[in-house]
């Protein structure tokens, strides 16, 4: 049984507010002991993620899972989806538009920092049916 | 290296966070690009960057990074200065540009966080 700690909204275009979502769960993540080194890697792919909600999609959603094996984020949004999946996980492929680069992102790191990142990584999308994003994190023994 | 052996070496004002100058700092980072910042974890590190957005705290936060130096003299404005105390992120300005600015720190003897791209 796994337990549901958050789940929260993302709006397109809301740079004001994109990374509080991230933030937050990088806070519950710490108040329940993980190490740094999973907090940080969680925090990192959350915010990558949850930027590229703000940046591309529609509204999205966000929800962190976890369970004796590991963490799990999903966030999935009803923005314009993505047309080829192999050229989006190429580092320096963006469509971002100027706005967002004066801001320190679109610059096609996304996706390849969330597969740095994380420990599993699923990404499903239709060009018009948004993106859903998978991310798994290990709980190592001991740890 | 201490944050205010940085706000000596880089003769820099502290905009905020006063209280914090005592925290070490393990390293630096430096960059406009908050992306290139995400690539791995970087705790602890000093953060230097001319990004004056909010995303600039938010990636440091994000990043476990301890503090940020705005280079080249500039000065975030008042909603991101709530931003960085609200999130304890000591924020500090120096009127050297990112080149000079990582140079003298590294020639006192702060290294990069991380070797690795």
């Amino acid at each position: 049984m796994s337990d549901i700690i958050k789940e929260f909204n993302i709006k397109a275009g809301d740079f004001d507010h994109a990374g509080e979502g991230s933030m937050e769960i990088r806070t519950i993540l710490k108040s329940q002991g993980f190490d740094t080194d999973i907090v940080q890697r969680v925090a990192i792919c959350a915010y990558e993620a949850e930027m590229n909600v703000v940046m591309h999609g529609g509204d999205g959603r966000m929800s962190m899972t976890i369970d004796d094996t590991g963490i799990a984020l999903e966030v999935s949004d009803d923005g314009p989806g993505i047309d080829d999946i192999n050229l989006a996980l190429t580092e320096g492929y963006t469509t971002a538009d100027e706005e967002v680069q004066q801001m320190g992102f679109g610059a096609g790191m996304g996706l390849p920092n969330i597969l740095k990142n994380s420990d599993h990584f699923d990404i499903v999308s239709q060009k018009g049916r948004g993106v859903c994003l998978t991310m798994c994190f290990w709980i190592k023994e001991g740890a | 290296m201490k944050l205010s052996d940085v706000k000596d070496i880089l003769k820099a004002d502290i905009i905020s966070g006063e209280e914090k100058l005592d925290i070490e700092v393990t390293g630096g980072a430096a960059s406009d690009l908050m992306s290139d910042l995400l690539k791995r974890p970087k705790e602890g590190a000093l953060l230097l960057t001319g990004l004056t957005s909010i995303q600039a705290v938010n990636t440091s936060v994000i990043a476990g990074m301890s503090a940020i130096v705005f280079v080249r003299g500039k000065r975030p404005d008042k909603a991101i200065i709530s931003h960085a105390k609200k999130h304890k992120i000591p924020i500090l300005s120096t009127p050297f540009n990112m080149y000079t600015s990582c140079g003298r720190l590294y020639a006192k003897g702060l290294k990069s966080i991380t070797w690795l791209p």
